[in-house]
This record gives structure tokens, sequence and C-alpha cells, in this order.
């Protein structure tokens, strides 16, 4: 599968968001601004590379050999928790410039179901260390697209005259659903 | 099986926990436990009211800078402003609290619509066309600029006009930046007198727009016994510190003086005020015949910087 066929399908035809609904919490709270929405889809992007890479070296060089694949949710888990904390204490004393822009975002992806997610089903495809790499980049990056949609579509939202009730969270929902519509018209695009 | 699994685990998390505690080691950061200990003290609004860059952006300042006093926080009580002071090992004179107010009551003014605004519902973009809504380019849209802006819920639209809740305000001015009118301004919270009309307007404009407007007559001025009240620009502005430095002796006498309820008692700021119909022009005298000249004079030059509204 060509580099094309990946980001084309990761972004756009199995958008982790808006197809695989995974990582919605960070959709509706990140989505107010462009710019918190660049910060955060940027930190999911980082998180996410760095923690498929080093799950699926524990996989394939530490549960595979000792026959522990029961354990894979939980040893993720436990990886990705304290993998984002020691990548935060680094950037602090190496990159502080990285830590800022990002900093603040770190902690909040820590559990994130879609880092998880992706490092979970890069494992049950099967696909090697390079093509799973890819995926996580196109994934996190169509986290990232999705986002700044919403929030740009949220900041137009503020100035509109909105009945009470639907205001706030309602209105991102009906929104969320629509866009999720949307994104179906790219099924049978790619696999 | 278990037990291999539970081993796995302990193993796994033993690592991480060791990793984790290595690595707060050698990527400890020295960061200034002043700087710390000064964000805890601080409310953490981050409304920016102290002119710096959030609390954390305060935080900083107080503590390197020897320049940057401790009370400039203005959502913080007063005890922790004083530990505060105490922390940074600085003086701290009493900060006088401030709260917004708004200069205007089109109700009681009873000002009339110029038309009928259906556009993007914020004061900023109605005063955009035509000088805004109402017939008074001065006053008061009602759009509510400032009750999005306040960090700290403190301003409310009730019936169309921007009220503020004294209790609720830290006087931290993010609304009077936020108006684009100029509709709001902090006075000191202990201020006696406030002035709600903002009209820079001529005299025979702001008859015939507003019951209530200022016309620039200088009455309360030459009534003021502490001379804490002047005409700048065609708006009343009082001298607080002259005002309440006077005391309570002359029972608040411009507000007696006043004939179109334009200066009130600080304790009637939010209380409704009965619609007074805009007069004709011809009814009302902008200056009482027996005006010292200079007062006259000075009311007069500020009403000619006015263009026409």
């Amino acid at each position: 599968m060509d580099i094309l066929t990946i980001f084309v399908s990761a972004i756009f035809v199995n958008n982790i968001l808006l197809s695989q609904f995974l990582g919605n919490c960070p959709y509706l709270g990140c989505s107010r601004e462009k710019g918190v929405a660049v910060g955060m889809g940027a930190a999911v992007i980082f998180v996410t590379v760095v923690a498929t890479l080093f799950t699926w070296l524990m996989q394939h060089y530490v549960l595979d050999p000792l026959k522990l694949g029961y354990l894979q949710t939980i040893v993720f888990i436990v990886v990705i928790a304290a993998l984002v904390q020691f990548v935060e204490m680094f950037l602090k004393k190496m990159v502080p410039p990285l830590y800022r822009s990002l900093g603040i975002y770190l902690p909040l992806i820590t559990t994130n179901c879609a880092v998880m997610g992706v490092a979970l089903l890069m494992q049950r495809k099967g696909y090697d260390l390079v093509t799973s790499l890819l995926y996580a980049a196109g994934y996190s990056s169509g986290f990232l697209l999705a986002l700044l949609l919403m929030a740009g579509i949220r900041e137009r939202l503020d100035t509109c005259r909105l009945p009470k009730t639907m205001a706030g969270t309602p209105i991102a929902l009906v929104m969320a659903g629509l866009m999720s519509l949307a994104f179906m018209a790219f099924k049978g695009m790619a696999q | 099986m278990v037990t291999y699994s539970i081993l796995a685990m302990l193993g796994l998390g033993m690592a991480a926990a060791v990793l984790l505690a290595a690595a707060s080691k050698v990527f400890a950061v020295k960061e200034n436990p002043k700087i710390v200990a000064a964000m805890e003290l601080l409310p953490g609004a981050n409304c920016g009211g102290c002119g710096f860059a959030g609390c954390e952006g305060y935080a900083t300042a107080v503590v390197t800078n020897p320049d940057v006093p401790a009370n400039r926080c203005c959502a913080s009580s007063s005890e922790a402003i004083v530990a505060l002071a105490e922390l940074v090992g600085k003086t701290v004179a009493e900060a006088d609290p401030l709260v917004a107010m708004r200069r205007c009551d089109v109700y009681a003014g009873n000002v009339a619509q110029r038309y009928e605004y259906q556009g993007i519902p914020s004061c900023a973009a109605a005063s955009l066309l035509r000088g805004g809504t109402n017939t008074c380019s001065h006053s008061c849209l009602g759009y509510g600029d400032c009750v999005r802006a306040c960090p700290f819920d403190a301003m409310h639209i009730v019936g169309g006009l921007a009220c503020v809740d004294i209790g609720s305000c830290t006087g931290c001015g993010t609304c009077v930046s936020a108006c684009p009118r100029g509709v709001l301004e902090l006075i000191p919270a202990r201020a006696r007198i406030c002035v709600p009309c903002n009209s820079r307007d001529k005299a025979k404009v702001v008859t015939e727009t507003c019951g209530t407007g200022c016309i620039k007559c200088g009455r309360c001025v030459r009534t003021c016994p502490a001379k804490a009240l002047s005409v700048v620009d065609g708006r009343i502005e009082i001298d607080h510190k002259l005002c309440l430095s006077y005391g309570r002796d002359c029972r608040e006498a411009c507000v007696d003086a006043c004939k179109r309820l334009i200066l009130r008692r600080i304790d009637l700021l939010n209380q409704r005020v009965e619609p007074v119909p805009a007069a004709k022009p011809e009814q009302e005298k902008p200056e009482a015949p027996e005006a010292p000249a200079a007062v006259i004079q000075q009311a007069q030059e500020a009403n000619k910087e006015q263009p026409h509204a």
C-alpha cells in the first residue's frame, strides 16, 4: 500500500473521530477556538506516533515472545500513560518552546481513546512498524483536521442567534453528527 | 497463568515507575518556588486586569521585578493581596477596590430606536451601523459584549441594559475595554455618586433624543462644595477622591441640583427609573441665567468639540 493511499484512508475514509468515533471528548472540549484546536491536534499527532512506536515494539518484543497477548490492553494503557508523562518531562527540560505550546494538552491526552485506539488497531491489523507509524500519523492528522473544521464552525456559531436550548453543547453535537454524515461520503474510496 | 500475568504487570509497573522517577530527577526544571507560591495565591481567572498576560505572567513579574507592586490583582481578596505582599517582601498600600459602572440609562431616558436591527447580536457589530440602534450615539446598546467579556459573571443584561452586579464585580476593567461605545467606566466601590449619562452631544441634540440625558447646564458643577465635578469633553466627570474626602456633609447636593436624574446616588445605580419622554428642544434651557461665565464657557467649549450625531 503506498503512502498516499494510507493517508487518504486514515484521514478521510476512516477518520478517527468522524468514522470510528474515538476521542470524542477533546473533539467537543477543545473545539471552541481554532488556536486551541491546532495545539490539541499537534499534541495528538505527536503522542500518537510516539505511542504507536513504543506499543508496537512492546507487542513484538515483549508480549509476543512471552505469550502475554491477553494483557495487551492493560499493558498499552500503562505504557502510553508512562510515556506521555516521560515525554512531558523531557520536553519541559530539553525543548521549552515546544513544551509551552503543547504542554497543557499533553496531560489531557494521557489516556485519550484515540491514541489508545490507534495503537490497538495497528496490532489488530498486523501492520509492520513503518506502515503502523504512517497510519498513526495519518489517523492523528485526521483528528487535527476534524478538530479544526469543528472549531471553525463553532467560532461562526458563536455569532449566530441560536435558541437558548440549542446554544453550546447541543448544537455542537448536532454539528458533529452532520460532519460525520459528510465524511461517510468518503466510504469506498480506500480501505 | 494468573501469577505470571500479575508478575508481568508488576514488572512493567515497576519499570515505568523507576523510569519516571529517574526522569523527574534527570529532567527536573528548577522553577522559582516563589512563583509557584504566588500562583497559588492568585485567583487563576486570567482576566488580565493586572496588565500582565494572565495570572502566571503577573506571578512571574511580581516575584522577579521589584518595581511591580503586589496589589495589582483586583480579583484577589485583600487577605490574599497581603499574603502575596508578604511572600514577595513588598509593602502594600490598601488598594481602593473599583467597580464597573454603566454611564447610561436609555430606559429612563426613553431613547427611541433608529431602526430595527437584525444583524449579529453584538454591540460591536450594531454600533457600526449608523452609530447604533439608539438615537443617542453614546448609549448602551444592550447586546451584551460586556457580559460575554466578563470573566466573573458580574455583568448581566437586564431589560436591555448592561447591569453590574456590584457584589461579583472585581473592577478588572475587562468590560470597559469590551464596550465599543465607552459606556462603562471604573469608579471606586466606595463612590457616592454616579453619572448614568455618556452623551457628548450638544444640549439640543440630547434633549431631543433622551429624557434623562445630560444637557451640560453646569448646575451640579456649581453646587458641589468639594469642586469634584467638571464637564470634560461634554460629559460630567467626578473626581471621586475629592468627593469622598469632602465627606457626607453636602448630602449629595449635586443629586438634588440635577433636574434630569443624571446624577444619582450610587445605591440607585441599577434601580429602575420610570421613563421620562424626550422633551421638545424649546422647553429646556441649556444654561441657567445665573451661571458663572467660566462654567458656561467650559460647557460650551466642550460642546463645540463634539460633532453632530
